[in-house]
């Protein structure tokens, strides 16, 4: 480890950092703009300014920009050196030139990194006579307000949006003192990241439009941390609440998971929680099929006389906790648990849990997929199904080609200088789905094909690199070739990475990814394995195990079932609607635990209002078998509680619980960890409730959250009591230890100075890695370590059209296809409606034209699509989004006969 | 004395084509030095101490011997003449490009040669509109004469040539935002290392060099080092052009040897003050230089004694400031040009320059203030070299803190008066 002096005092650094990097990580303040951890140097603000002197006899030494100077051995700098001091200071007097002067009334005052910077660079005295430069603002859509005149060019938001997500439609315009970052006009920014550019942007340029609509300081917020539920990947977030309002969403850092970055949908879809949709009371159903509020008592009542002695079925959720789901399983049994998913899904996720247990080869996480020299994806179109994972695959390109900067004695954090040295090389990335996607651009080749197709290339990867895995029978020559080629790159890799999931609805998809991290694992290993699931917790629910819902259905069509107890589903999203339909009147009785209205609580009897996330606290399993817990950011109204609260209350009334057991949610977990050997390591996902520092619980609010003893005045002017959270170690108080919590109990980021998210710096043991302390959560599967099973050996038929039919598979939408997040305004904005892909040649031999609609029909229910000709869509198929509204249709392929139908 | 650079320019008629510039001796130097090794080339250039007629005065033969050679070297590797001549006040190299455009073609093909590039790039300044088709002309009968293309001359050396011209801006002359800028992009300087000879041109091992450098490429292949270095009057090798604009009797351009004194070429070959105007200073360089006074007219104008007397040779181009005409304009005036052409990526440079030019604004209109002085000369030396990213600021600060230092007294004028003393 090189040592550097500063001030004449020896310091030991990581080797290869630069002197910014360095000098952070050792804890000194050192202001900065255009740098940042994840996109590292480019030298353009000036801000970071130290002096470099060349011995210990040199006095006068010269200004260098600590980010753009290695911190090598034996460096000599001064940080505070009078002269460098002064010249931080014109830095942000330049800056200042032109910066509005209009902190109180900013949107981003109390949170901005231009602000810190100034106070840490100690300008205070505005010398300049002149006219400020104004800008023409731009509508960027509903997720981002714009605000140039508060830019200060730091490049930072281009170097994100362009260099580090692959986005194109924002740009930097202009030239001298008029440089514009912006649109080349109006328009919805059409990168799936476009959030993260209100916390890339160092001040208020870009900020979140939709907490603007509900806007409150930061310092008045009072936060949790949390966990995403808009997809499979689980990234970390912060929820923010201020008068019982969810008011935003940030990202919480972990380096193994989604490290500085959020995808759109998950920033931005938490809306749902303030919705109209929201279920807030207590309801019973009248004769007429219209609902009334009633008393929690009342409804309990009910609720004791449909489940007590009675047949009870309970259909559990993906989109649930795994405490809730543990708590209906355990109230209605082992056998009367449906996992509320259709048998296809709970088959490809069960296929998924096995190659992950019985095949040897590790779940990549996010950081791991970024860090891989070749990746495969297989059938998943990732930007719309696990967005996140998509700015992990592009990071990964750059790795095979980074051998050039060693060659070049680049330094990794050059990054102008790295990119101008890769140019537009990439390393292997090979995508196959069924039509183009967001990500073609950054592949090595794409293949287009039905989903059989693609297993079809898959097993042919396996059987190229291990001839004990099954051969391909009659693959097209160019399908073999394509196949060799990848595999000689897998085969090169250091560290190769396969992505499939369960979005074609298609199990041999996953087993051919299975059989090719098997086959690549006996020459490597240091293979990973990286599956996409549907929700946010259906690899927890997969764990807890259960039986699908076609069986449900199958037992309500055939048996006698007094009451369904489900729990926070909707059905109708995962059977067809006829299946559903059957299931919820084979009972007398129907409970539904929800948070939000929906197709389902439409046919109960009896709705029970359930917490949202951000009301609640619990665990979700990510996709790679990432136990992670999420705490309630507030307290919901009265009527609301979490899933499992509802559930203990049930399981006393059924006599299956004691009312001393369950006090809180770790007596949940702690039973959870007890019921199956893979839930062990459960509760270490997070700190347990009792855990204190010095004592002392971790406050929600910040030291500076104001109006505690007036804001619920004209209720009450009696300053209300601190609610005790018996959950966890949150304390919904700005009381507290304030000093770091550990990264489970991280309600928010802040450290003196440092008022922007960037105080994020001072929670990691090394600027721009894990927390101090590790990052939260725990991985609960861990492979066997050596293969237990053979090669899957099915491999499907190659795909053939039928004449006059199509072969209907499912597509995805980031906006509109994941249920909860389709519920927020802002996301609503940018849901389309419903249509049909097919491919050019399909609607010629039909005679069809673009604007024409076809009629298709799901469960008996027939509707008319616009039909959207994509060449890239293999003939046969029809490509029909899932999830939009309007369209009810449980994603399941089929085969449908096209009947056109002229405007 | 013998012209290198300008022995065919004759700034009446159209320049020589290929045929009479073979006959004047051209392209012998090509077929000298396709018979020996490059490494040759580059230690003749060496030996001659050829330095850079670009501006910043760095020796050739040096800059060359950074590009990696031979076999593994990564390819394509280029060749750029840097012919965005943008400088206020300076001209040398049009003359050279319109004058004889097939020298800086041999230049190049030579020099290309010698790092083994494999593509030669031309860029030049857009408003060049009459260098264009004649370097065109120089580049295509070139090819004809099989002085470029595959097997040039049967030595087995390949060379593709191409003319850039440039959408027009100052930073495109700065060596990396010219090769941002042929690669399509914004124009932004480069932090250095790695260097443009190791990772320049989309990456690839890149040479940037001057119209006015390259032009004296043949010369020194023909006639050896020792003979170019013999040009000059001091021990920086070769011949220059030596521009001057202003007030005076005859400003112009002219090839002199290399060293030759300030004085001599005001008064000898720009002869002297027009009547009626006192000689107040001299910008040497172009307008990113400091100014210098009457006491340095003995200062030999090559690199080492331009900066010693306290400025730059920079493009060896002088404007010449007179006694009828206001310091404080002229230097505004220049600020003014900087801050428009600034790139934008540095905070300094952007914010900086711009301040300045307003300051100066004032002060010329009549709106000074007292601590407008205090805050120039501040300025100048907070956007000093390394405080920025490259070199556009510190050399837009050179007029102004050398004005600050031999016109204070004007400054001091504006501000006292509230007006320009030079307006009526």
């Amino acid at each position: 480890m090189p040592t550097i002096y500063i001030n004449n005092k020896p310091y030991e650094v990581e080797a290869g950092q630069n002197l910014l990097h360095a000098c952070l990580s050792l804890g000194f303040n050192i202001p900065y703009f255009c740098w940042h951890p994840a996109l590292h140097s480019v030298g353009a603000c000036r801000m970071c300014a130290v002096k470099q002197f060349k011995d210990e006899n040199d006095t006068k030494g010269k200004i260098v920009m600590s980010c753009m100077t290695l911190a090598s051995d034996g460096i000599r700098i001064s940080i505070d050196d009078p002269e460098v001091i002064k010249f931080r200071k014109s830095v942000i007097e330049w800056l200042m030139v032109n910066h509005p002067h209009d902190c109180p009334v900013c949107d981003e005052g109390g949170e901005c990194h231009l602000q810190d910077m100034t106070v840490l660079a100690g300008h205070t005295y505005r010398r300049t006579r002149f006219k400020k430069r104004t800008y023409r603002n731009q509508n960027l859509g509903p997720f981002i307000k714009h605000d140039m005149n508060r830019c200060i060019q730091c490049y930072r938001c281009v170097r994100f949006y362009i260099d580090y997500a692959g986005g194109r439609d924002l740009d930097v315009f202009g030239w001298h003192n008029r440089v514009y970052f912006g649109k080349n006009k109006d328009g919805i920014l059409k990168n799936e990241f476009s959030g993260n550019l209100v916390e890339i942007c160092p001040t208020g340029v870009f900020t979140d439009k939709t907490f603007y609509r509900h806007f409150t300081r930061k310092w008045d917020l009072q936060s949790a941390p949390s966990i995403c539920t808009h997809c499979c990947l689980g990234c970390n977030i912060h929820a923010d609440e201020r008068y019982g309002i969810l008011r935003r969403i940030r990202n919480r850092f972990n380096s193994e998971v989604n490290s500085y970055f959020l995808c759109d949908r998950g920033r931005f879809g938490y809306e749902f929680v303030n919705s109209e949709d929201r279920i807030r009371k207590n309801l019973l159903q009248r004769s007429d099929g219209t609902f009334e509020i009633k008393p929690k008592d009342a409804v309990l009542h009910k609720v004791r006389n449909s489940i007590k002695d009675k047949k009870v079925i309970g259909i559990g959720s993906s989109r649930a906790s795994l405490e809730s789901n543990y708590a209906l399983k355990r109230l209605v049994g082992d056998d009367n648990f449906y996992i509320g998913v259709s048998a296809i899904e709970n088959d490809m996720v069960s296929k998924v849990l096995d190659t992950l247990y019985n095949r040897a080869v590790k779940t990549a996480t996010m950081e791991e997929v970024s860090l891989a020299d070749a990746v495969v994806v297989l059938g998943e179109d990732v930007l719309n199904t696990a967005p996140m994972l998509g700015l992990a695959i592009r990071r990964s390109i750059l790795q095979k080609p980074s051998a050039i900067i060693k060659e070049l004695h680049i330094e990794p954090w050059d990054d102008a200088a790295v990119r101008e040295a890769l140019q537009q090389e990439k390393g292997p990335l090979y995508i196959g789905t069924t039509q183009h996607t967001g990500l073609d651009n950054a592949a090595t080749e794409t293949y287009h094909s039905a989903p059989d197709d693609l297993a079809r290339l898959g097993f042919a990867i396996a059987h190229k690199l291990n001839k004990q895995a099954p051969a391909v029978k009659n693959l097209p020559e160019k399908v073999e070739l394509l196949a060799s080629k990848i595999a000689a790159d897998l085969n090169e890799a250091k560290y190769p990475c396969i992505i499939a999931g369960t979005s074609l609805a298609n199990k041999t998809i996953i087993e051919a990814a299975a059989n090719i991290v098997q086959a690549l694992y006996d020459k490597n290993k240091n293979t990973r394995i990286c599956f996409t699931v549907p929700a946010c917790n259906s690899i927890g629910l997969g764990l807890l195990g259960g039986k699908p819902l076609d069986n449900a259905v199958e037992k309500a069509n055939q048996d006698v079932i007094d009451t369904i107890i489900i729990l926070e589903n909707d059905i109708y999203r995962h059977i067809d609607a006829g299946q559903a339909g059957q299931l919820l009147n084979g009972a007398d009785t129907i409970i539904t635990i929800d948070s939000i209205k929906t197709q389902t609580t439409e046919k109960s009897k009896i709705i029970l209002p359930a917490a949202t996330f951000a009301e609640s606290s619990g665990t979700f399993v990510n996709n790679e078998g990432r136990a992670q817990r999420f705490y309630r950011a507030y307290i919901p109204q009265p009527d609301i509680q979490e899933s499992w609260k509802w559930l203990r209350s049930m399981l006393i009334y059924s006599d299956k619980l004691e009312q001393k057991e369950w006090q809180n949610l770790d007596d949940v977990i702690n039973d959870i960890s007890k019921s199956r050997d893979v839930f062990n390591l459960v509760p270490q996902a997070a700190k347990p409730a009792d855990f204190r520092v010095m004592g002392q619980k971790i406050p929600r609010q910040s030291h500076r959250y104001s109006g505690r003893t007036a804001m619920n005045a004209n209720t009450d002017v009696n300053e209300p009591q601190v609610v005790e959270d018996k959950d966890s170690a949150l304390a919904f108080s700005m009381e507290g230890y304030s000093g770091q919590p550990p990264a489970s109990l991280t309600a928010y980021y802040w450290a003196p100075h440092w008022n922007s998210v960037q105080s994020l710096n001072k929670y990691q043991l090394s600027v721009g890695g894990p927390i101090i302390g590790g990052n939260a959560g725990k991985r609960l599967i861990e492979p066997a370590g050596h293969v237990k099973k053979k090669f899957f050996d099915e491999i499907p038929d190659a795909f053939k059209p039928v004449k006059n039919s199509l072969f209907v598979v499912p597509s995805y939408h980031i906006f509109g296809s994941e249920e909860l997040s389709s519920r927020s305004c802002s996301v609503q904005d940018l849901i389309t409606a419903p249509y049909i892909t097919v491919n050019p040649e399909q609607i010629s031999d039909l005679d069809m034209s673009d604007d024409d609609t076809v009629e298709i029909a799901f469960s008996d229910v027939s509707y008319y699509l616009p039909v959207k000709v994509i060449p890239s869509v293999p003939k046969g198929l029809a490509l029909v989004p899932k999830g939009l509204d309007g369209l009810q249709w449980d994603g399941i392929p089929m085969w449908w006969k096209l009947i056109r139908n002229k405007k | 004395m013998e012209k290198p650079l300008t022995k065919n320019v004759q700034p009446e008629r159209k320049p020589l084509d290929i045929t009479d510039y073979e006959k004047a001796g051209g392209y012998q130097a090509l077929r000298k030095a396709l018979k020996k090794p490059p490494s040759d080339i580059q230690k003749m250039v060496k030996d001659s101490n050829l330095k850079g007629r670009g501006g910043a005065g760095f020796a050739t033969g040096q800059k060359w011997s950074f590009v990696p050679m031979g076999k593994d070297a990564r390819r394509p590797k280029y060749l750029v003449v840097n012919a965005d001549e943008m400088e206020p006040g300076t001209f040398k190299d049009r003359l050279l490009l319109e004058g004889d455009p097939n020298l800086i073609v041999e230049g190049a093909i030579i020099s290309a040669y010698a790092v083994e590039a494999d593509v030669a790039y031309i860029f030049l300044r857009w408003a060049y509109k009459t260098a264009a088709p004649r370097i065109e002309k120089a580049i295509a009968q070139a090819y004809e004469k099989k002085y470029l293309g595959k097997n040039i001359l049967g030595s087995g050396y390949a060379l593709d040539m191409y003319l850039h011209t440039s959408a027009g801006r100052y930073m495109c002359g700065e060596e990396d935002g010219l090769l941002d800028s042929l690669e399509g992009k914004r124009a932004i300087p480069r932090s250095k290392p790695p260097y443009p000879q190791t990772c320049g041109l989309w990456g690839k091992p890149t040479v940037v060099n001057n119209v006015e450098t390259l032009a004296n490429i043949p010369y020194i292949v023909e006639n050896g080092p020792e003979s170019f270095k013999k040009l000059s009057l001091t021990d920086e090798g070769g011949t220059k052009l030596y521009g001057v604009s202003g007030r005076v009797n005859n400003p112009g351009l002219w090839e002199l040897p290399l060293g030759t004194s300030m004085g001599e070429v005001l008064h000898e070959y720009a002869g002297g003050m027009r009547d009626g105007y006192e000689f107040r200073g001299v910008l040497p360089g172009g307008a990113s230089t400091d100014f210098l006074v009457e006491k340095h007219f003995d200062v030999k104008m090559d690199f080492t004694n331009v900066q010693k007397a306290g400025s730059r040779l920079g493009t060896g181009t002088m404007i010449v400031l007179d006694d009828h005409t206001c310091p404080i304009g002229l230097v505004y005036n220049l600020e003014k040009f900087f801050a428009r052409e600034s790139c934008g990526w540095c905070t300094p440079c952007r914010e900086g320059i711009p301040w300045i030019a307003e300051t100066l604004e004032a002060i010329e209109n009549g709106r000074g203030r007292p601590e407008d002085i205090d805050f120039l000369a501040e300025q100048t030396s907070q956007l000093a070299m390394g405080h920025t990213f490259c070199a556009l600021a510190p050399g837009a600060m050179e007029p102004l803190q050398s004005a600050l230092k031999y016109f204070r007294e004007d400054f001091e004028r504006h501000i006292k008066e509230h007006r320009c003393p030079w307006r009526k």
